[in-house]
């Protein structure tokens, strides 16, 4: 009988000292692995495919380096951090500042993306079915686009939400797995921009 | 004091009675991971008699030399239907459906880590299928030509170009097969939290049950194998409607790397369709043996290789393109590799068994057959790893043989074996024996007859997706003997689906635990109650349903 008990006390132990990870955290990390390997899929497309265009236009005649918009994209990452440790120190107004300075970095991104595509296009001749880059240049870029524009309406949601007077301060986790998402973006787009506009571009 | 006694003391369940529509309503917007995980095994067993009705019209059809039953263009159809719905809408729809009512209540969690993600997972498999299955109305597209796809499952380049493959056919077989994978995706992501995330107190990673630690590295599988299809399927739409030259060789792109981008899925598939197999096998032995899983440790380090090793053998399905040989030489011994943690799980299972007091009950002998088959299985495998055998026998019908021996013999053979081990838990009534045995062994014939028959017509130089042949070059008895062992197969499926549908109306009920399990989900009534566990369990050892019933005699000593 003293060993029941032992082992009752010990399981009541168990059950009070019991701790797994948080389950939106590992979904997350999962969801970004999976991603990832989407995106690697891409990327070694427009490997294999540098130098293969059989007409022109090629990237060294048309590309240009896009240094602030990149530059944009990649400050984006460290204000949704600011906005994140405003949020944990209950700072409401800080938070909503850079929440906001998020979103316009991400935004004015997103529409220096369409003034090159909208160039390449219509100055260039490049669309999509021209030659080979342009064919893995609008698919790879487009991918990474489609993830900012993904990034931007959830961004978006939070600001709106916010502004009506939601207690984002409930949300903080959640808050936290959209910073994640919007760090995997950029981290793309560190690879995307060394892919086409650093090795692929003398081609 | 809250000690746990055995049996578990709990209310009984309250029976509210429902009308039709409210009935049906419940089950279309239900979040409860057993309804999903019904739904699931449901609409792939229904997806199975489709595809195998095509397996037995191509059957029907290759019974004779110069048959005439379909034509050259109905049986491409056939074949890729056939190919495309057994892969994506009965094997992925069962890895799913298993581990949705599985691990859940193994590891005593009362719902999967996010329930809607997962009813959103099940409804977008489901608009995958409906959109394949459309095909035969929409395929036509606006130039009228083509039903459903001709393009074989695996679709080489550039057999899926505009020039060669009209209509929208093979558009939609690529949107199909893309929405059902982020069902698969949606599932994957689930499993990997719930087994991380919910399981109950004292439930380490080393004390999870087999079958849930089978189940989270196939879903790691699917995680990193599924994308790289996806990237091919919105590669190849890309090409067809925007105009994109991915794949088309006169602007420079390369048909190879379709080949590529689907093995790399492709190959992994393979492992993610077997692994349920493995998983109900790793507990359906031990029940039916009467002795714990043998060597525990090396059979979860087993499924962890695996997980990795078979990300890295894809392209020993392209030995015949003309790789380099330092490609080739790779990807041989790394598909010989694999065999090594495969050898492991099934040295173990066999001597699980040594030594046990079996009970020769049906999924029991449905593993036995399992165990035969895929070692078969296995072995046709590593020849087929040799890269100059495969240069003989590439796309001949002794890979079909090989990989039906995989796919029937193995993974089918294993699910039956879970579904008459569990189904007493789902219906709270017992499957009958009889019938049982009679859909064991007409299978497991009519199995035999047709795919043993089909090695050697292969090794005669039978190529693989002929819709017919000539007299005389020895194929003949071979595929008439093949073309025959469909009947038993039909037959045993006939008394599966009768013994399915008169047990659960008049089976003998089956109590909690009709097996005397080891693992938490017969620790719950019979079916389980939405909830699952009216407290959760407190876990010491991998068998907590022992320690229950022999509180003298624990596990947890030992352990």
């Amino acid at each position: 009988m003293a060993e029941d008990t032992v082992i009752t006390a010990d399981a009541l132990q168990m059950e009070r000292t019991w701790t797994l990870p948080d389950r939106g955290t590992v979904g997350v990390i999962f969801l970004i692995i999976t991603e990832t390997v989407l995106f690697s899929m891409f990327v070694a497309a427009y490997l294999i495919y540098i130098g293969k265009s059989l007409t022109a236009p090629f990237p060294k005649d048309v590309l240009e380096r896009p240094y602030f918009a990149s530059i944009c994209l990649f400050s984006s990452s460290a204000t949704i951090v600011f906005a994140e440790h405003a949020l944990k120190k209950s700072k409401l107004g800080i938070f909503k500042l850079w929440w906001l300075v998020t979103i316009l970095l991400g935004g004015y991104f997103l529409f220096a993306t369409g003034t090159e595509w909208h160039k390449l296009i219509y100055e260039d001749h490049l669309t999509i079915s021209t030659n080979l880059f342009g064919t893995t240049f609008y698919s790879l870029v487009g991918l990474h686009a489609s993830h900012v524009i993904v990034g931007l309406i959830f961004l978006l949601i939070v600001f709106v939400t916010t502004m009506l007077g939601f207690p984002i301060h409930t949300q903080e986790r959640r808050v936290k797995f959209l910073s994640w998402y919007w760090h995997f973006v950029d981290a793309v787009w560190v690879v995307v921009f060394t892919v086409v506009y650093i090795i692929g571009l003398k081609s | 004091m809250a000690t746990i006694d055995y049996p578990l003391d709990r209310p009984e369940p309250i029976a509210p009675e429902f009308s039709f529509s409210e009935t049906l309503y419940n089950w279309v917007a239900t979040v409860d991971h057993k309804r999903l995980g019904l739904m699931y095994v449901v609409s792939a067993l229904f997806f199975l008699v489709v595809a195998g009705i095509m397996a037995s019209v191509i059957r029907l059809q290759l019974a004779v030399p110069n048959n005439h039953v379909v034509g050259p263009d109905t049986f491409n159809r056939l074949f890729t239907m056939h190919g495309t719905t057994m892969v994506f809408l009965v094997g992925m729809p069962m890895v799913a459906g298993f581990s949705n009512y599985l691990v859940p209540l193994m590891i005593g969690a009362r719902d999967m880590a996010f329930p809607r993600l997962n009813a959103f997972g099940f409804w977008i498999f489901l608009l995958g299928g409906f959109l394949l299955y459309f095909s035969y109305i929409g395929g036509g597209g606006l130039s009228g030509a083509g039903s459903a796809p001709d393009v074989g499952w695996f679709a080489y380049a550039p057999l899926t170009s505009k020039a060669f493959s009209r209509g929208a056919a093979t558009d939609y077989w690529a949107l199909g097969v893309l929405v059902s994978g982020v069902g698969s995706i949606a599932s994957a992501i689930n499993v990997i939290a719930t087994a991380f995330c919910l399981r109950c107190p004292g439930m380490t990673l080393s004390r999870m049950p087999m079958f849930v630690w089978v189940m989270v590295v196939d879903s790691w599988i699917i995680l990193v194998a599924l994308p790289p299809l996806s990237a091919a399927q919105i590669m190849l739409e890309l090409d067809r409607n925007l105009g994109a030259n991915f794949f088309d060789t006169q602007a420079g792109g390369s048909a190879v790397l379709w080949q590529h981008l689907f093995w790399i899925f492709g190959h992994p598939e393979v492992y993610i369709l077997i692994f349920p197999a493995f998983a109900i096998l790793s507990e359906v032995i031990p029940i039916f043996s009467r002795k714990p899983l043998f060597g525990r440790p090396a059979m979860v380090g087993a499924v962890v290789a695996i997980g990795f090793i078979s990300l890295g053998v894809w392209a020993h399905h392209m030995f015949a393109i003309g790789m380099t040989s330092w490609s080739n030489t790779f990807f041989a011994a790394s598909s010989m590799l694999v065999g090594v943690p495969t050898g492991i799980k099934i040295f173990n299972w066999t001597a699980t068994m040594y030594g046990g007091k079996l009970r020769m009950r049906t999924p029991l002998l449905f593993c036995i057959a399992f165990l035969l088959q895929f070692l078969v299985a296995g072995l046709t495998g590593i020849m087929l790893a040799v890269a100059p055998f495969d240069w003989q026998l590439h796309d001949s019908y002794f890979v079909v043989a090989h990989f039906h021996f995989t796919l029937i013999g193995g993974l089918v053979f294993g699910l039956f074996a879970g579904m008459y081990y569990w189904f007493p838990k789902v219906s709270g009534k017992m499957l009958s024996e009889t019938l049982g045995k009679w859909h064991f062994w007409l299978f497991c014939i009519g199995f035999n007859m047709t795919f043993i028959t089909l090695h050697f017509a292969g090794l005669l130089g039978m190529p693989r997706r002929i819709y017919t042949y000539y007299p005389g070059r020895g194929w003949d008895t071979l595929n008439l003997v093949a073309s025959l062992g469909v009947i038993p197969q039909a037959a045993g499926l006939l008394c599966f689906v009768w013994n399915i549908v008169r047990s659960s109306l008049r089976g003998a009920p089956a109590g909690d635990d009709p097996w005397d399990g080891w693992t938490l989900e017969w620790a719950t009534p019979s079916p389980p109650p939405e909830y699952n566990f009216e407290k959760l369990p407190v876990v010491r050892s991998s068998r907590p349903l022992w320690d229950l019933k022999h509180p003298q005699d624990p596990d947890w000593k030992f352990e």
